[in-house]
C-alpha cells in the first residue's frame, strides 16, 4: 500500500531536514513541474482529482482555474495554506506540519507557480508551537537551497512565503475569515461572491487551501495523475486520505490510508477497535461538524459520496467515537457549547441561535429538561440550516445534533421524563 | 498628569519591523497585540491608546480586534498560563476529572489567576492532540494522556 505523504517520516518524532527530504526525492515534483507551464501543471492536479482535504472536497485543480491568469490581472495574487486545524477532533494537519514541513513548502511553491502567485503564507494556530519552530526552520533551509525567493533554480519564477501563526477562534479556519486574521481584522467570513479566487487577501486574487490538500500536490507532478488515481479506492477523487480516530478505541492516532478505505476497517483494523469493556454506540466521521453514524455503517468507504449517501461528511476523515459508556446528549452539549462560543456573532441565527441550543441541552443534562424541548432543539436545526446563515459554522454545529436526535432520541427523551442523565461521569 | 508608557521601546521597533512587507500598517494588528502581550503578558488600555498612532487606527478599532482573539489577554495574567481543551474528545477521555483536579490544587476557577500570580487557568478549545487526550498547555508546552496524578509534577516546573 503506497503512503506517499507520510512513508518517510521518522519514527524519533523530529522533523526531516532539507538534506533528509532531498534524499528521498523532495523537491523533485517542483523541478519537473518548473519544466512545465502553469497551465500544464493545473491540468496535470485536475487530472489527478485532488479534492481539498480541509472538509469540503472541492476539486482542487478546479478551484484554482478561477484564478485570473495572464499579464493583465492584478497583482500580486497570493496562496494562503490553511493550518488552522481546529476542528474537534482533528489533529491530521499537525502530524503533516510538524514532521515534513518540507513537503508542505513545496506543495504550496508549486501550487503558487500553477497560480502565478508571488506572495505566500502558511496561516498556523496559535496552540502548535513546536510546528510553528518546524515550519520556519524549514523556511529558512527552503530560501537557502533557492527553492524559495528570486528566480527559482534557474526557472525566472520568483515566490516568498512567510509563517502567520494565529492568535485564537474557530472560525479562522474558514477561507474568507482567514483572509481577514491575514488582514489583521477580526475573522469574520466574507460575502461571497466574490469569491477569494478574484478577490481575497488584500482584494487580490487568492488561493486558500487545506495544509494535507498541498502536501499531495508534490507527489502529483512526481509521479503523474494516472498513478493519483491509482492509489485511491474512491470513484469520486484520487489519492490517500490521513484517517484518524480518537475516543475509546484501542490505538487512536493518525493513518496514511487509500482514499475511499472502509469505516469498519479504520476503526477495526487500524483504531484496533473498541477498549475492553467500551461497545461502540456511534461515530462522527470527519470532526465536530459532521453527521453521527453508527455501526450499521461499518461497510461504507470513507470518501465523499459515500459518507454524503449516508447522511454525513467526511469532512476531514478524523473520527471522533461515542461508546456505550458515553452520554450523547451530554456530547451534544460539549460540542454544542463549543459552537456557540466559537460563533464570530456575525449574523444572528448563529449567534443567538447556538447559546440556546446549548442552554436546552445543558438543562437535559441537568434534569430540568422539558418535553418541548424536543421541539426546540429541531427548530435549531432548521433555523440554523444552510442558507439562513452567513458562513457554514451553524449549519455544521447542527449535524451532530440533527443525527443524535435521529438515532439518540430515547436518550434524549429519557433525560427528560427520568429528570437526570443516567451516565456516571468520570 | 503624565501616563507612565507600557509599550517599550524595543517593542515599538518589533512593531515597526513588521510594517515593511504590508500593504498598509493596520494589516499589523493581530501581530502587534502579539508583540505587547509578550512584552507585557497582556494588554491593558494604557497600551491600546500608545498602539494607536502607531498603527494608525483608534484604541477602539483595537480593542474590537483585541477582544475578538482568546489568546490575546485584555486582563492581567499570572507568570504561566495553564490551557485546558475541553473539546469533545478530550472531554469523553476524562477532561472533567483533570479540570477538578485543576481547580482543586490551584484554588481558583477557569478564568481566575493565582493569589501568588503563579498560575492562570482558562478552558480552550481542540488542541490537536485527540489521540492523547486528555490534554493541556501550559505556557507553550503541550501535555498529554493526563490524568489527576501526574499534575502535581507537571505544575512544579513552573515557578
Amino acid at each position: 500500500m503506497e503512503r506517499p505523504l507520510t512513508e518517510h517520516i521518522k519514527k524519533d518524532g523530529t522533523a526531516l531536514t532539507l538534506k533528509e527530504y532531498e534524499a528521498v526525492g523532495g523537491y523533485q515534483g517542483l523541478r519537473a513541474a518548473l519544466k512545465m507551464t502553469p497551465a500544464e501543471v493545473m491540468g496535470v492536479v485536475k487530472d489527478s482529482k485532488l479534492r481539498g482535504r480541509g472538509g469540503a472536497g472541492f476539486p482542487t485543480g478546479l478551484k484554482w482555474s478561477f484564478v485570473p491568469m495572464g499579464d493583465d490581472v492584478p497583482q500580486p495574487k497570493y496562496l494562503v495554506a490553511n493550518g488552522d486545524e481546529m476542528e474537534p477532533g482533528t489533529f491530521k494537519d499537525r502530524l503533516l506540519i510538524e514532521r515534513n514541513p518540507h513537503q508542505l513548502i513545496e506543495g504550496m511553491i508549486i501550487s503558487a507557480y500553477a497560480i502565478g502567485a508571488s506572495m505566500s503564507y502558511i496561516f498556523l494556530r496559535w496552540a502548535y508551537h513546536e510546528a510553528a519552530n518546524r515550519v520556519l526552520l524549514a523556511l529558512d533551509e527552503a530560501y537557502r537551497a533557492g527553492y524559495l525567493g528570486k528566480d527559482i533554480l534557474g526557472s525566472g519564477f520568483e515566490l516568498e512565503m512567510d509563517l502567520h501563526t494565529s492568535v485564537g477562534r474557530y472560525i479562522c479556519g474558514e477561507e474568507t475569515a482567514l483572509l481577514n486574521a491575514l488582514e489583521g481584522k477580526r475573522a469574520n467570513p466574507r460575502n461571497k461572491p466574490p469569491f477569494p479566487q478574484v478577490s481575497g487577501l488584500f482584494g487580490k486574487p487568492t488561493i486558500v487551501n487545506n495544509v494535507e490538500t498541498y502536501c499531495n500536490v508534490p507527489h502529483i507532478l512526481a509521479k503523474g495523475a494516472q498513478w493519483y488515481i491509482s492509489i485511491s479506492k474512491s470513484e469520486g477523487g484520487g489519492g490517500t486520505k490521513l484517517y484518524g480516530a480518537s475516543g475509546r478505541v484501542k490505538n487512536p492516532a493518525i493513518w496514511e490510508l487509500p482514499l475511499g478505505t472502509t469505516l469498519g476497517e479504520i476503526i477495526e483494523e487500524h483504531a484496533g477497535g473498541m477498549l475492553d469493556g467500551y461497545k461502540l454506540r456511534g461515530l462522527l466521521p470527519g470532526g465536530a461538524s459532521t453527521d453521527f453514524l453508527t455501526p450499521d455503517h461499518m461497510n461504507i468507504k470513507m470518501d465523499f459520496e459515500e459518507v454524503g449517501k449516508a447522511g454525513s461528511r467526511m469532512g476531514t476523515g478524523t473520527i471522533i467515537v461515542l461508546d456505550d459508556k458515553t452520554c450523547p446528549v451530554g456530547m451534544c452539549l460539549n460540542l454544542e457549547q463549543f459552537f456557540a462560543q466559537e460563533s464570530c456573532g456575525w449574523c444572528t441565527p448563529c449567534r443567538e441561535g447556538l447559546p440556546w441550543t446549548a442552554k436546552i441541552l445543558l438543562a437535559l443534562e441537568e434534569g430540568r429538561g422539558k418535553p418541548e424541548d424536543i421541539d426546540h432543539l429541531t427548530f435549531q436545526t432548521h433555523y440554523n440550516a444552510p442558507g439562513n446563515t452567513f458562513c457554514a459554522l451553524a449549519p455544521g454545529a447542527m449535524e451532530p445534533l440533527q443525527s443524535a436526535l435521529k438515532y439518540f432520541r430515547e436518550d434524549f427523551d429519557e433525560h427528560i421524563h427520568n429528570h437526570s442523565c443516567k451516565y456516571h461521569r468520570h | 498628569m503624565a501616563t507612565e508608557q507600557v509599550i517599550s521601546d524595543e517593542a515599538r521597533k518589533e512593531i515597526e519591523a513588521l510594517f515593511h512587507h504590508l500593504p498598509k500598517k493596520q494589516a499589523a494588528c493581530i501581530d502587534a497585540l502579539k508583540i505587547v502581550q509578550k512584552h507585557n503578558r497582556w494588554v491593558s488600555d494604557q497600551a491600546l491608546v500608545e498602539l494607536g498612532p502607531i498603527l494608525e487606527m483608534t484604541p477602539h478599532e483595537i480593542d474590537s480586534i483585541a477582544t475578538f482573539y482568546n489568546i490575546i489577554f485584555r486582563k492581567p495574567v499570572g507568570r504561566h498560563v495553564i490551557f485546558l481543551c475541553n473539546s469533545v474528545s478530550c472531554w469523553i477521555m476524562g477532561y472533567e476529572g483533570i479540570r477538578n483536579a485543576l481547580k482543586e490544587k490551584l484554588q481558583i476557577d477557569f478564568g481566575m489567576t493565582t493569589k501568588d500570580d503563579r498560575f492562570t487557568f482558562l478552558p480552550i478549545p481542540c488542541l490537536g492532540n485527540c489521540d492523547h487526550a486528555p490534554s493541556m498547555i501550559v505556557d507553550e508546552d503541550l501535555y498529554e494522556d493526563l490524568t489527576p496524578e501526574i499534575l502535581d509534577e507537571i505544575l512544579a516546573k513552573y515557578e
